[in-house]
């Protein structure tokens, strides 16, 4: 890949003067430099940052802003035939049939999103990498037979198989126990779906990788094949890793949104937007609020997590015309 | 190439039957619930939940009960019994297809109809108003759950609760064949919410698509012929540029079985996705079982199409 120095440096050409040195850059500075100019991708960075936070400081800022906790049910705010009351300057976002709040609840459920977004990637990440490495280096029979379990994982459809699962451990847990209903669960069901991606591209990169003067150097050198997989060959496959995971983040939100939703994976009490608006469902038509609000923060996660993820994926491919 | 599609077909057999292996596996090992218990429903006495037992073969080894369930799977093509109404899991799904079909081929209509044309006029009209409006409202609707969508149609749209009373409300639904019009009118809505998140998708890929064909040399010089603009547009840029979309398509309808279940479950349509809703309730695992496996089947048949359609209209691909 040839970048000029005219794109690396808005500034214009800057001919190193003598003494001065040329600055080697590593691909992932030459990335990170590209990202910085995405103005979108950083506003959703930002965002992103700022959901954390929420997320860490949930109790902290419910209580700032005068709300009841997330599950303190007060049956005064719905009226005699059960129906709850709408929004108010007490409860923003209105309450739900059980008297709780809906702000309260969709603050709270920025955790359960951002749990399974993030450590059910990171799994599958570290499985798909592990697997894809080994797969690409060693090429051969362990190649193939990696290569196939790939082909009949991505076969299954994830949704289905998850309804079923997620039911069959929603009591008593799965494998005695091992794997615990609710969260547990949907991060187990990301993990085994989810590898396969990152297995079949952190693969192709590998594959063409092990050829380079680097991997021959290393191997002259006498280094160990475990050290030239993961201290001279991963270390080139941090920015695609990086990109390919962002992007499946905001797919697992809506996998356990939509899990929540049809009632197999986060319960009650724990609030999850997708249970919320599984909640939401009976009454959508008199309590409008109830399912909006957890719809919008939702939209509003997975768009960041989307934009992000195209930006860092411009930033990595940066001959793609847009 | 006959050698090439027999070698596609047999790999695509070997992988249903890696699937089904798994999803026995999975289904059988992972819940700590007893089958037999499920179905003798509470309160049975230990002799029922024995007899029960004996009935459905789960007193036999795991592998004599693996290999007894391969061998209705792909010799019989039995998918078992529902735990719950004991009716056989095959005509079970077979009642439900056809609401299914509707709704998913249906969408993708919608989806490739709506989606296409905003892309194709998005590159030829690049950064204008409506090229930035429509890739915005894209990538809104990508980020946006069908099922949620699916409930602020219903509210701001359906006859019976809606505010502006436009398509019939969830569970109007009718078989084709009863009533053609009612069928048409009431899967509008669920085509709409289910079309949307795709046409989103493949109005963003016919866009890029087509931004790269037209700066292809062949478009110059089928401008320098003199041919009009339309001319180029749709026989030489759009032709070459909606190949890969193609391929793509069967794929994407194959997987669509999963979010019709979100789909029907709001609009309450009696399809594959609504009688998986109603099977989980009952711990009904047979059922979900065997849809697993019906979406496995679709999703290898539209590999093996596409693969097989690859190398018919790219004479590049070597099937060898």
């Amino acid at each position: 890949m040839n970048i000029g120095a005219a794109e690396l440096l808005p500034g214009g050409l800057d001919f190193p003067v003598a003494g001065q040195g040329i600055a080697a850059r590593s691909p992932l500075q030459l990335f990170w430099r590209r990202f910085r100019q995405d103005r979108v991708a950083l506003a959703s960075l930002a965002f992103i940052v700022l959901l954390v936070a929420v997320a860490l400081a949930a109790p902290l800022i419910v209580a700032l802003l005068g709300l009841p906790g997330p599950s303190v049910q007060n049956p005064n705010l719905t009226d005699q035939f059960g129906s709850p009351l709408g929004p108010s300057l007490a409860h923003p976002f209105g309450v739900d049939q059980l008297g709780q709040d809906v702000a309260s609840r969709v603050i709270y459920g920025t955790r359960v999103s951002l749990e399974v977004g993030l450590l059910g990637t990171a799994v599958a990440t570290l499985i798909g990498v592990i697997v894809g490495v080994l797969a690409g280096f060693y090429r051969g029979f362990l190649d193939t037979l990696l290569s196939r379990l790939i082909d009949v994982v991505l076969s299954i459809p994830i949704l289905l198989l998850g309804l079923g699962i997620g039911a069959a451990c929603a009591v008593r847990g799965c494998v005695g126990g091992t794997i615990q209903p609710g969260l547990g669960v949907i991060i187990f069901l990301i993990a085994l779906a989810n590898w396969t991606y990152v297995a079949r591209i952190v693969r192709g990169l590998v594959l063409s990788l092990r050829e380079r003067e680097f991997v021959q150097a290393a191997r002259a050198l006498g280094a160990s094949d475990a050290r030239i997989m993961f201290r001279e060959i991963l270390p080139n496959l941090v920015a695609p890793i990086i990109v390919y995971s962002t992007l499946l983040i905001p797919l697992n939100i809506l996998l356990e949104a939509a899990l929540s939703f049809l009632g197999v994976g986060i319960r009650p009490p724990t609030a999850s937007w997708g249970q919320m608006i599984a909640a939401a469902t009976p009454i959508f038509n008199t309590a409008w609020w109830y399912m909006t609000f957890p719809g919008i923060a939702l939209l509003l996660t997975v768009l960041a997590f989307n934009l992000l993820g195209d930006g860092l994926q411009d930033a990595l491919n940066p001959r793609t015309a847009r | 190439m006959t050698r090439y599609i027999i070698r596609r077909i047999l790999w695509g057999v070997l992988l249903l039957i890696a699937v089904t292996a798994l999803t026995f596996v999975l289904f059988r090992i992972l819940p700590t619930g007893d089958p037999a218990r499920l179905r003798a429903g509470r309160n049975a006495s230990p002799q029922v939940i024995a007899e029960i037992r004996h009935n459905l073969g789960l007193d036999k080894s795991l592998l004599a009960q693996f290999w007894i369930y391969m061998k209705e799977v792909f010799l019989h093509f039995n998918l078992g019994f529902s735990y719950y109404s004991s009716a056989p899991v095959r005509s079970l799904i077979a009642n439900r297809l056809g609401a299914t079909v509707s709704l998913a081929v249906g969408a993708s209509i919608v989806w490739l109809g709506i989606g296409l044309p905003i892309g194709i006029v998005s590159a030829l009209r690049r950064r204008s108003l409506l090229d930035r409006a429509s890739m915005g409202s894209a990538l809104v609707l990508v980020s946006a759950p069908e099922y949620w969508l699916g409930l602020i149609a219903l509210y701001l749209f359906a006859a019976d609760i809606g505010k502006v009373k436009i398509f019939p409300g969830a569970g109007s639904y009718v078989g084709l064949t009863s009533d053609p019009w009612k069928w048409f009118t009431s899967l509008l809505l669920p085509w709409l919410v289910l079309a949307a998140g795709s046409a989103a998708i493949y109005a963003r890929l016919m866009r890029s698509s087509l931004t790269e064909t037209m700066g292809e040399d062949y478009i110059r010089t089928a401008r320098a012929k003199g041919l009009s603009e339309r001319r180029v547009v749709m026989r030489h840029g759009v032709r070459a540029a909606i190949n890969p979309i193609m391929t793509i398509l069967a794929l994407d309808i194959a997987t669509l079985l999963g979010s019709a279940v979100l789909v029907e479950t709001v609009f309450d349509i009696p399809g594959i996705g609504r009688l998986n809703y109603d099977a989980i309730t009952h711990s009904d695992f047979p059922i979900v079982q065997g849809t697993v496996l019906l979406g496995a089947l679709f999703i290898v048949v539209a590999n093996i199409l596409v693969d097989i359609a690859y190398a018919y209209l790219d004479p590049r691909v070597r099937y060898s």
